[in-house]
């Protein structure tokens, strides 16, 4: 039997970072409040006080602490992502998870003993491109993105000594990581620009009797009848009027859980399993960390016996955005 | 809130709310305006954001009870407002029993908003902000303050 991968959990405010270390998780990511992260929500976040005291109580508990800078500096504003960098080093960090290229080159060149993870944002999708930043960079883990299946990323492992984290649980998006821009075409803003994916002050919902509508900077994403489950207000997850017929054209409000797959994603080599969901209450982290911990507990003494037991599939289910849930790429037959 | 304790999700029945429509509203928010300031006087509320709720009109609205508040937030002091004049900014609408689950932090809120039980309307960007800065309130911190629950 493999080791058990790390519980990479969410921390969006120290209550949320505490949920997390408390529930069980191996290591927190987190962010400042500011866009060189791509959780940059009005109040959520980390300033250096509050970094300070949720780093001290990670590490005091044996914990690690992962600090993504995961935006791509925007044009004249490299220093702002140098700033954070040296900030991130200053306050001892496990480790920096990064998606920009430069910023790879000025983490390595300035900080040359931080250990540094690549960021899904950097949308490394093969071994090649994994070992490249390893060469140049000396990355020590990849986030692979979601678009692979459980065979490739076995393939990947195969073929690297870089570690490798894989999403476990949490809110899907279209799965372009780095590379979407479908919340600029709408609003002008997106993560890679801003470090938020469809900001808040775009967003409008619209209340009538028996619906109610999304709107994204005026443009009409969806409309809910009062007995159907909601999701984020993201172009991604609209319903759209394609050739006469209205449905989710591009991708359903849903939840990746591979609860199902743990035992496969432990015995291929997973040195890591991330939660999404830093813009989450600490309600959520602690709810998903709990479920985690205790279905990788479960596994510690072989998968011969491991079952899904149903408490944690409906509790996760509860938490998944439009309350369904998804094995995601992983399973999928075709590529 | 004691791990044991769990609050279950309710609605209470509708004529509740036919009878509570009828009340006098300003007990509701003398009440919640009252719990948001001792908040402020600990120190609980981030200043950078406060800011941000300068003479913004809010309303809570509980379905199931008839009962709303609306309050804003000026000169340091959220304040309550009992005829207001104009649609608020942002406006909260939910069972009692998504309330308490709330502030329990036994429920998430985008789960409940997922789930429709809780409806946001208006101003979306300031009620991320509220919803943020409940989030990051350490609530033992809090029970420890309140003389109380200190014995």
């Amino acid at each position: 039997m493999s080791p058990l991968p790390d519980l990479v959990c969410p921390a969006g405010s120290l209550p949320a970072l505490k949920a997390a270390v408390d529930n069980g998780a191996d290591a927190v990511y987190l962010g400042y409040k500011n866009d060189t992260n791509a959780r940059n929500f009005a109040g959520l976040n980390f300033d250096a006080k509050a970094m300070a005291e949720g780093i001290r109580y990670a590490q005091a508990k044996g914990r690690e602490v992962l600090m993504a800078i995961n935006t791509f500096p925007q044009a004249g504003r490299s220093a702002d992502w140098h700033k954070a960098v040296d900030g991130a080093v200053d306050q001892g960090v496990d480790a920096i998870i990064l998606a920009d290229i430069g910023l790879l080159d000025y983490a390595r060149n300035k900080h040359p003993q931080q250990r540094l993870h690549l960021s899904v944002q950097g949308s490394a999708t093969s071994y090649e491109a994994i070992n490249f930043c390893q060469r140049e960079f000396g990355v020590h883990r990849a986030v692979l993105p979601r678009v692979l299946t459980l065979a490739q990323v076995e393939h990947v492992i195969k073929n690297t000594t870089v570690e490798i984290e894989v999403f476990g649980f949490g809110s899907l998006c279209v799965m372009n990581e780095g590379r979407c821009w479908l919340s600029s075409y709408a609003c002008g803003e997106s993560p890679n620009t801003v470090g938020a994916c469809s900001p808040a002050k775009y967003v409008k919902w619209d209340k009538k009797p028996g619906t109610m509508e999304t709107r994204l900077n005026g443009i009409l994403i969806d409309r809910f009848g009062d007995d159907e489950p909601a999701g984020y207000p993201t172009l991604c997850k609209g319903r759209f009027e394609v050739q006469g017929e209205t449905y989710y054209a591009l991708e359903e409000p849903t939840s990746l859980n591979v609860l199902e797959l743990l035992p496969e994603i432990i015995k291929i080599g997973v040195k890591a399993i991330k939660v999404e969901g830093r813009q989450r209450s600490p309600t959520y982290v602690a709810q998903v960390t709990r479920t985690l911990r205790a279905a990788l507990d479960s596994l510690r003494n072989g998968s011969e016996r491991f079952h899904v037991k149903p408490a944690w599939q409906a509790e996760l289910a509860k938490v998944s955005e439009g309350s369904q849930a998804t094995l995601g790429a992983y399973n999928r037959p075709w590529r | 809130m004691s791990a044991q304790f769990t609050i279950p999700k309710f609605k209470l029945p509708g004529f509740i709310a036919s009878i509570g429509q009828k009340l006098p509203q300003w007990p509701h928010a003398l009440a919640l305006v009252a719990g948001l300031n001792a908040a402020l006087k600990m120190k609980l509320l981030p200043e950078s954001e406060l800011d941000a709720l300068a003479d913004k009109l809010f309303r809570v609205r509980i379905l199931d009870t008839g009962g709303e508040a609306t309050y804003t937030y000026r000169n340091g002091l959220f304040r309550p407002v009992f005829r207001p004049e104009r649609e608020p900014d942002l406006a909260f609408a939910a069972n009692l029993s998504a309330y308490l689950q709330m502030l329990a932090r036994q429920e998430d809120p985008d789960t409940l908003f997922f789930n429709r039980e809780l409806e946001i309307t208006g101003d979306t960007e300031l009620g991320l902000i509220v919803k943020n800065m409940l989030d990051a309130i350490e609530w033992p911190q809090l029970s420890a303050k309140l003389p109380l629950l200190r014995h």
